[in-house]
């Protein structure tokens, strides 16, 4: 369980990074929070000859939000930072949900939330949350400064759409909006362990009735694939769980959301997750939608 | 101070850090990196192959093996370190990681004169431990969440530990170390084991204890 050896880089510039990501391109890997690709490089499930690590360049972790704007996050911005700012909260609360979510306190305080986002692990929670909002990666290399949206940047599971001599840069989502709810819920076995299934849900409401639904989903489905649910979810009570549309969307989810197995839940017990989560979450964020305040952060409990 | 460890023990002082790295390199054929970070409060620069994670350099190159090493990939906590005060997991940072900065393990939280930290305190005081391979990694983690959450409940306490794994104890006690702790640190700083009294003191105490301390019409509640 170590590491095959390698080069290590200390750049001290996200121009020198760059540099030398360029000159080691396919032989090379960005190492920033670490707290994905190291356990991959101790099981050598990956073995780059060279890592650039950007953990040393100064003010690579700002954090920026506005009800204009949206919320924007540089490459060194850890999970415990992102998930602990006030501004955050109030202007996206889906990413501080979301955040509470991964992994356990001791990891979020070195992970780094772009990192989490690029290592593209289907069974991770804020790929998921970038692929819902619709937000956009900016990556940067010798070549120049480009911007990837979200529903070009999953190119399939652990794979991103990020060239070799790319190092992303920062992320940015947009911010909620009035009348629009957001939840997230996921089964994991133990708590902090990567879910089972998991289900990311934006609501949009209007007098009391769902006017659009959009999910994506953890551990299940396509990476990136957001399931648009409005056509049976219209007119939906955001006030009664109890309509029967909630129980019908379930079902469709059911139908819809492959699921696979492996050692942790066979493909019929992750669908009825999907089924259940599907339901709980949609109507946890039809909920947030109709709070007087949408901004203010909610809990959506369940599994934890 | 300034000491430089490497493969073989050989007396390295007369030579630069950057002359032992090529040196290194040279007859292994691997690269190296040459580390400087305070580990315990104390600054060294330490020269190690580049693929080294920072829990084996601060146990085999340091030699300070307080620190323990359960699954190597992050799941069990064992590892857990303070960097720069927070805590993580040590073998999930590369010791070329460190550069510039400051690690604290469980040898680090005794007070120079010897005095247990509060922690390591309350895990004797309640039985927190049995075989103790997993203890250096909850007394880091508390250690931290401690500063953060002086006064935390009941459920607080169980959340803060479980990012660890004991395989032992049944967790019982180590949480109940946890509320022990925040004691410990309210009496060594001067206060009430109990805190102040005050309704909120109460209240977060209420879900501590069995019984109540909240009179019940004039009288204290059945315990």
């Amino acid at each position: 369980m170590k590491p095959s050896p390698l080069t290590y880089h200390r750049p001290r510039s996200i121009d020198e990074a760059c540099e030398v990501l360029a000159g080691v391109a396919h032989e090379g890997k960005v190492l920033a929070g670490g707290q994905s690709l190291i356990p991959l490089l101790s099981m050598r499930l990956a073995a780059p000859a060279h890592l650039v690590d950007i953990g040393s360049i100064p003010r690579l972790d700002a954090i920026s939000a506005s009800q204009e704007l949206g919320v924007t996050f540089d490459a060194l911005t850890t999970h415990a930072a992102l998930e602990s700012d006030p501004t955050v909260a109030q202007v996206q609360p889906l990413l501080g949900r979301a955040l509470r979510l991964v992994a356990h306190p001791t990891i979020r305080n070195r992970g780094t939330t772009v990192g989490s986002i690029v290592h593209a692990d289907p069974s991770a929670e804020m790929p998921a949350v970038l692929s819902l909002l619709g937000g956009t990666l900016t990556v940067r290399s010798v070549r120049g400064v480009r911007q990837i949206p979200a529903a070009e940047l999953f190119a399939g599971p652990l794979e991103s759409t990020l060239e070799a001599d790319e190092i992303a840069t920062s992320v940015t989502v947009p911010a909620a909006r009035p009348g629009t709810g957001t939840a997230i819920d996921e089964i994991a076995r133990r708590h902090g362990d990567y879910a089972l299934v998991g289900v990311v849900a934006q609501v949009e409401v209007e007098d009391g009735a769902v006017t659009s639904a959009r999910m994506t989903y953890v551990s299940a489905g396509e990476l990136g694939q957001v399931v648009d649910y409005t056509d049976i979810l219209r007119g939906a009570s955001a006030h009664d769980e109890r309509d029967p549309l909630w129980q019908q969307v379930a079902e469709k989810a059911r139908e819809t959301v492959e699921t696979e197995a492996d050692i942790h839940a066979t493909d019929r017990y992750r669908s009825q997750l999907v089924a259940a989560l599907t339901g709980r979450v949609g109507f946890a964020a039809a909920q947030d939608a109709i709070r007087d305040d949408t901004r203010v952060p909610m809990h959506t409990g369940g599994s934890r | 101070m300034t000491s430089s460890i490497h493969k073989g023990g050989r007396d390295a002082s007369r030579r630069t850090v950057a002359e032992q790295v090529d040196e290194l390199q040279a007859e292994t054929g691997e690269h190296h990196v040459a580390v400087t970070f305070t580990l315990n409060g104390v600054t060294q620069t330490v020269v190690l192959p580049s693929r080294t994670l920072a829990s084996d350099a601060i146990r085999h190159h340091l030699r300070q093996t307080g620190t323990h090493v359960g699954c190597e990939h992050g799941v069990c906590g064992a590892c857990t370190v303070l960097l720069d005060g927070k805590p993580v997991r040590s073998c999930l940072v590369l010791a070329a990681s460190l550069e510039g900065r400051s690690v604290t393990t469980v040898e680090g939280l005794v007070e120079p004169d010897g005095t247990l930290h509060p922690v390591q305190e309350a895990f004797v005081d309640c039985h927190g431990l049995q075989c103790g391979f997993c203890t250096p990694g909850f007394v880091t983690t508390i250690a931290a969440f401690l500063e953060e959450n002086p006064s935390p409940t009941h459920e607080e306490a169980t959340d803060a530990i479980a990012g660890n794994l004991c395989r032992c104890t049944g967790y019982q006690n180590i949480r109940a170390a946890v509320l022990r702790a925040a004691e410990i640190k309210r009496e060594r700083s001067g206060g009430s084991p109990l805190g102040p009294d005050n309704e909120a003191a109460r209240a977060s105490l209420d879900a501590k204890v069995r019984g109540t301390t909240a009179p019940v019409g004039g009288k204290a509640g059945r315990a």
